[in-house]
């Protein structure tokens, strides 16, 4: 590897051939400002258009100034990254891009989160000296999704999200000049694109340009009717971050915080997604385990490989992109879903509660989920299964508005039931942990045999695409993992061209699973935050009393006294689902 | 913007099909099959977009994209006469704009944009290399030159029979 010399603010540094200055710069602890510039690391996105202009920096001998993410280092280069010329500009560029933007900031859903605030705090822009036109768009209101255009700065990290990362292909910059916006193809609402709702394209927009629907206010209303049971359930990957919005440190766990968070902000129950996760496992696992069984006896006409369907933001994909291959992913509801399910029948019956005068409340580490729970499939008359989504942040809102402070709260435990969950149901909330979990239990009733080690760290890691193997007593199980909806497109099509070797595969819309949700804390491209999340759940599973999802015994005891068996005709009818073809045409990408 | 359906000839599809087909298929010929396509149909509607899309492994947004930052793609269909005005330099200072005001005047309808009878539309252009003749109007391929604003209704009197 060629190294190259070159001296940024007076220091010498050493880099690779091939080095931007804004990465040679970073070596050295400097911290180019940039508001387009995105790099995930590990997960291989990364997005440079030099188009913000806000990293530009000084090459001496160079005439014009030098964006800093797109341009490489050569050697003997002497950078300035803060002199007066350098600063001027930078500061000339925020007052542009500020004067083409609404100052509604005290009351911007993004306030506080927001990368242009910071910006203009940091460079301490104090007036707008440019005067003109403003762009205003008609803000579009989808069931997840709000996209408020106004407040596009043309960063296009959202269309880089869309497009090569889950290669979804909804959003595209349009339009030149003053009229260039990010939008959907004939400027149609999210609503009738065939966005997935994924929540991507709001995790990495530096602006609030585009966010998540808030449910706050009707949280807040259902908790104050006295008429009303108030249930909520919190996913997996939300005690992994919701930390976060508190100062704490990524990868700090707060599931007793959370908890006791919860219960102090006036709901009855407060219970857990990962009951439902392992109940997923019971559900999924024996599917698997049957169309195995079958096809190992040599069944021509089951369906292999398998594909998990947790993820709201994947079923959609497939619905729109794979519409004739409805009949491979499981047909598990998913654990949101079997917890609303399972909450306004088992549980209401057994605190004699009718299930119109239950609400049941989410917290999800995701947007889609919003969108999940309004499907007509997952209500009964009109009464959904789950009444209201919110995402880790709104949490984080709701919790911080009602004069707590989540650091000083006492751990508590969830309420039982539905609260009590194993290691294996944990693991939902990031790549390869609903694989992991469905491993265990299939393993175990497959084989007849307990596991030795339930940590299968074979099926672990941050890689796009992972494979395994796992020895089901003599027969090897072959597992395919796959985060982001682009590296689902790759196995889905090795499956349509008859070349998947794969038993089971699980897929997660997200860049690391629900850690990395589209409702989470923001990452602000940071790849160590979903890192340090994701250890956080394994660290989760580890101190779990129990590990495998079919040994919980509020598990055991809902389906001694209600379900029956795993794919029982109740199983089937509260805890299954079917998939529909949104559009007859694929829609295609490069 | 697309509540309206277009129904496109079969023919017409078919013969854009070849058309993407002879570029390979390949996603980098997008601007090439949609200056092709824009031949065939006269103008890029949705529906040809998504055949586009679909034939070039691309998706419509990126189409719809492309189509939206060249000025030469339209989405508007042209009238049976489409009316170009020059407002070049020369043009535009021998009162070229004066004369587009007048064909806006008269037609009803604003620059880009058809008569509803589908009769005329208006583009401007820059620059047709005739500045000797400035101002220079153009209906189809008839070119009108030292063109003035009471010459505009009679270059449309021409066109009045059909």
């Amino acid at each position: 590897m060629e190294l190259i010399k070159l001296t940024i603010d007076n220091r010498p540094v050493e880099v690779e051939k091939g080095t931007t200055i804004f990465h040679a710069a970073k070596k050295l602890g400097i911290e180019i400002p940039t508001l387009c510039y995105m790099n995930l690391g590990d997960l291989n996105i990364e997005h440079k258009p030099g188009g913000c202009r806000v990293c530009v920096v000084e090459v001496e001998g160079r005439r014009n100034l030098a964006p800093s993410c797109a341009t490489e280092c050569t050697g003997d280069m002497v950078v300035h990254t803060h002199s007066m010329r350098v600063l001027n500009a930078r500061k000339t560029v925020l007052e542009l891009i500020l004067s083409d933007h609404p100052f509604d900031c005290l009351i911007c859903a993004k306030s506080g989160h927001c990368d242009l605030q910071n910006m203009a705090i940091k460079m301490g822009v104090r007036s707008i000296p440019f005067q003109g036109e403003k762009s205003t768009y008609k803000p579009d209101f989808s069931p997840a999704i709000i996209r408020e255009m106004d407040k596009c700065i043309m960063c296009r990290r959202c269309e880089t999200m869309c497009n090569d990362f889950q290669t979804v292909g909804v959003l595209s910059g349009i339009n030149r000049g003053f009229e260039a916006v990010v939008a959907p193809a004939f400027e149609r609402d999210l609503d009738h694109s065939e966005c997935t709702y994924c929540g991507q394209c709001v995790a990495v927009c530096p602006t609030g340009a585009l966010t998540e629907v808030d449910h706050t206010n009707q949280v807040v209303r259902a908790l104050a009717d006295p008429t009303k049971t108030v249930v909520v359930q919190t996913a997996p990957a939300v005690r992994a971050a919701l930390g976060e919005e508190f100062g704490m440190e990524p990868g700090t766990l707060v599931t007793g915080k959370m908890v006791s968070a919860l219960r102090r902000l006036g709901f009855d129950y407060v219970f857990d997604t990962d009951f439902a996760a392992d109940l997923t496992i019971m559900e999924e696992g024996t599917e698997l385990l049957d169309r195995l069984t079958r096809h190992l006896g040599g069944d021509k006409e089951v369906k292999l490989p398998m594909l998990t369907s947790c993820c709201p933001g994947w079923v959609n994909f497939f619905e729109y992109h794979f519409p004739d291959m409805l009949d491979i992913p499981s047909t598990a509801r998913s654990p949101q879903q079997m917890f609303g399910s399972i909450a306004k029948t088992y549980f209401a019956d057994k605190i004699k509660v009718d299930r119109k005068d239950m609400v049941v409340v989410s917290v999800m580490p995701c947007v889609a989920k919003k969108y999940e729970c309004t499907r007509e499939e997952f209500q009964v008359d009109g009464n959904p299964d789950v009444d209201f989504s919110i995402s880790t942040r709104e949490l984080a809102a709701l919790i911080k508005s009602s004069n707590l402070s989540l650091n000083d709260l006492p751990d508590e435990d969830f309420d039982k039931p539905m609260g009590e969950s194993t290691g294996a149901g944990v693991i939902f909330g990031t790549t390869g942990g609903v694989i992991e979990a469905a491993a265990r239990t299939a393993y175990e009733i497959h084989t007849g045999k307990t596991l030795e080690k339930v940590d299968f760290e074979q099926l672990r890691g941050l890689e796009g695409i992972r494979s395994a193997s796992i020895d089901f007593n003599g027969v090897d199980i072959h597992i395919g993992i796959a985060h982001g909806l682009g590296n689902a497109r790759k196995l889905l099509e090795e499956i349509k061209a008859g070349k998947s070797h794969y038993h089971a595969i699980e897929i997660m819309a997200c860049p690391s699973g629900c850690i990395g949700g589209g409702g989470q804390p923001l990452h602000h491209g940071n790849p160590d935050v979903l890192k340090a999340r994701q250890k956080a759940i394994y660290q989760e599973d580890a101190g779990k009393p129990i590990r495998k999802s079919h040994e919980n015994p509020y598990i055991k005891t809902l389906y001694e006294e209600f379900l029956g068996k795993p794919m029982s005709e109740k199983a089937h009818h509260l805890l299954h689902t079917h998939y529909f073809a949104k559009k007859d045409k694929k829609v295609l990408l490069d | 913007m697309t509540s309206i359906k277009v129904k496109l000839k079969e023919s017409d599809v078919q013969q854009l099909r070849e058309v993407a087909k002879s570029f390979g298929n390949k996603p980098g010929e997008l601007i090439n099959v949609l200056h092709k396509a824009q031949e065939i149909f006269g103008y890029l509607p949705a529906e040809v977009q998504e055949v586009v899309a679909e034939e070039l492994q691309v998706s419509v947004a990126k189409v719809y994209g492309v189509v939206t930052f060249y000025s030469f793609f339209t989405m508007l269909p042209k009238g049976r006469y489409p009316i170009s005005i020059c407002t070049g330099t020369a043009c535009y200072v021998r009162g070229a704009e004066k004369v587009l005001e007048e064909f806006k005047r008269i037609l009803k309808v604003p620059v880009g944009e058809t008569t509803p009878d589908g009769k005329f539309s208006i583009t401007c252009l820059r620059c047709v290399g005739a500045c000797g003749l400035a101002p220079v109007v153009m209906v189809g391929d008839k070119t009108y030159g030292r063109v003035t604003t009471d010459g505009v209704k009679d270059i449309l009197k021409e066109y009045e029979e059909d």
